[in-house]
């Protein structure tokens, strides 16, 4: 999925631009003045077409081939990042990467899941998703920053937890299910960035923390709209449909509470520009790291706790009022 | 041990309507060996077939008599209904309609009582609502029968019959119900106290990644499917049948995942041994 169809127009522009500065170098013809006209055309388009995405074009956007990575955005937000490998149980999964790194002077713990970058790479990490050991590998990493008062952050981008026979008969469902838990109570800092797609449980299995942050064009659901659709209508083409209805975008997320910010991407999104994309990430991170380092332990751990308690919403009948209660 | 006893005055109402497979009849066929089962019989042998030893579904209600001490059991943590947050499509009409068949506000009975003299808080799903899927009220029930367990005291135990997993119509307030149990349970943990989980036919998805595989002894069912990802969907990525017994009870106890499958007619009796474990010593 190289070409977006809502992107083509832009892309052509794009090119048409690219072609003009092309020939001001080489042949000398000044067209700075059509160039610059074009660009805020451009400009213009991108910022237009892409405030007005559809869910499903939002998720096709948050799966583009050229969308970064999270090591793309790791090389551009930390320094020094040394990977480390493995669970010391069972093997290392490609699928998730991490590993300590410095950012803004201090050292801090990375986790993530990392879809490939080619066809080679992507097969490599497993198309980003991960299997237990990869769980497992995270949530040594983390009780690692906690040892050492790293604060950890977490980037998501993952079409969810494998589905595979291997990662079943050693125990995805533990694997994740104990990431929750002990996520909960990691003594450090923890802030999670959706960066892509949010896949179910192979997201949150790595997704607990002090704030959720995630970019506008990312989604974050509890079924693929394949998924959604096939159940709900026996057709995964009505994937788009499905999208609508099971609220995945940013904004949707937002406004259920689930997560706590929404980090801007460059006009046409984040695959336009990287660097940009990850400046913004930068700093948000840098922001909600400093909101929450003057935390004593005991207050961040609660806030954590009730961030997760206080989430869903229900309608309770007292005694009183049956029928007619609060909504929690 | 009966099943179906008279309705003590502190519980809640239920109708006992019946689900799949056990239709309101003088016969039932075996789901596992297809025999012609007189329901009667099969009712007295705690819905497991005589034949064959298949463990048929059990609602919470059944379930609370087959392991609670007769007459001790109370619901709590008050009533909850879903809300239709997403304006799913056939969410709200899908939610009357179990309603109605089941007798449940929702997938989740959660309440205090003994077993074998022994006070316990108490939480179970329900297959016969919408799959034992998890929403947000099985998320938040679950979560204050856990912190009832803290503020009691006591031993938790949570029975699941969750084959839906996360709940799809809620969509990603369900997959925050996993986080927010899991939590609970870690302040359980800490409060250092117990937790039985009970795996009955099906756990799947988002409950197993959750309480499900969170006991610090944990029983399984005979042969009761317990999955992340479904038989279905693996076979689909694998695109080949799978193993005999696989995701099934007596395979996660051999991978490492559940202690022990133990029969429905000996449940409650391990229930009181292993509760036995926990008692606070008493004082001489």
């Amino acid at each position: 999925m190289d070409r977006l169809d809502f992107d083509k127009s832009i892309i052509e522009l794009e090119k048409k631009i690219e072609e003009l500065k092309k020939m001001t170098e080489s042949k000398a013809i000044d067209f700075s003045d059509e160039i610059l006209k074009l660009e805020i055309k451009a400009e213009k388009m991108r910022k237009e077409i892409y405030e007005k995405l559809t869910p499903w074009q939002r998720q096709q956007v948050a799966r583009h081939m050229q969308r970064p990575r999270t090591l793309d955005y790791v090389g551009r937000i930390f320094e020094d990042f040394t990977p480390l490998s493995g669970d010391r149980l069972f093997k290392d999964d490609p699928a998730i990467i991490g590993g300590p790194a410095m950012f803004e002077g201090r050292p801090v713990m990375i986790i993530g899941t990392q879809k490939g970058k080619d066809t080679k790479d992507s097969i490599h990490r497993n198309f980003g998703m991960p299997n237990p050991e990869g769980y497992r590998k995270a949530l040594r990493l983390v009780n690692m920053a906690a040892k050492f008062g790293w604060p950890v952050i977490s980037f998501i981008d993952t079409a969810g937890a494998f589905p595979g026979l291997g990662a079943e008969e050693r125990g995805q469902a533990e694997a994740i299910a104990k990431n929750l838990r002990d996520f909960s109570t990691a003594e450090t800092q923890i802030i999670i960035v959706v960066h892509g797609e949010g896949g179910s449980g192979g997201a949150i299995g790595i997704g607990v923390g002090d704030k959720v942050l995630m970019l506008e064009n990312a989604v974050y659901s509890v079924i693929s709209p394949e998924g959604c659709a096939a159940i709900l209508w026996k057709d995964s083409s009505k994937a788009s449909n499905a999208a609508d209805v099971i609220k995945m975008t940013a904004h949707d997320l937002l406004e259920l509470g689930v997560i706590d910010e929404i980090i801007k991407e460059p006009s046409g999104g984040a695959h336009r520009n990287y660097d940009k994309t990850a400046a913004e990430i930068k700093a948000a991170l840098k922001r909600n790291l400093a909101e929450i380092k003057p935390l004593e332990l005991h207050d961040l751990l609660e806030r954590r706790y009730q961030k997760f308690r206080n989430m869903g919403k229900f309608l309770e009948i007292t005694a009183e009022a049956a029928g007619a209660g609060k909504a929690g | 041990m009966a099943l179906f006893k008279k309705t003590k005055p502190n519980e809640v109402e239920v109708p006992l309507k019946r689900r799949v497979g056990v239709p309101n009849g003088l016969w039932t066929k075996c789901e596992a060996c297809k025999e012609a089962l007189y329901t009667k019989v099969l009712e007295e042998n705690l819905k497991v077939c005589p034949k064959c030893g298949y463990h048929f579904r059990l609602t919470s209600k059944e379930r609370v008599n087959l392991i609670m001490d007769e007459g001790t059991f109370t619901e709590n943590c008050g009533r909850l209904v879903a809300l239709d947050v997403l304006a799913f499509p056939e969410y709200k009409e899908k939610l009357k309609k179990n309603q109605e068949t089941s007798g449940l506000d929702d997938a989740v009975v959660t309440g205090e009582g003994r077993i074998g003299g022994m006070q316990v808080a108490i939480g179970l799903t329900d297959s016969s609502f919408m799959m034992g899927s998890m929403g947000s009220v099985v998320g938040e029930k679950i979560a204050r029968i856990i912190e009832l367990a803290i503020g009691r005291k006591c031993p938790l135990i949570i029975v699941s019959s969750s084959g839906g997993g996360a709940r799809m119509q809620e969509g990603i307030l369900s997959l925050m119900q996993m986080a927010k149990t899991s939590a609970a349970l870690a302040k359980l943990a800490k409060a250092k106290l117990p937790y039985i989980c009970i795996l009955t036919d099906p756990t799947g998805g988002g409950v197993t990644a959750s309480f499900g595989m969170l006991g610090d002894i944990t029983i399984a069912e005979p042969n009761a499917l317990i999955c992340f990802a479904g038989p279905r969907v693996i076979e689909q990525t694998i695109k080949q049948k799978l193993p005999k017994g696989f995701q099934r009870a007596e395979f996660l106890v051999s991978q490492g995942f559940v202690d022990m499958v133990v029969q429905r007619k000996n449940m409650k009796e391990t229930l009181v041994k292993v509760l036995k474990y926990f008692k606070p010593a008493e004082h001489n």
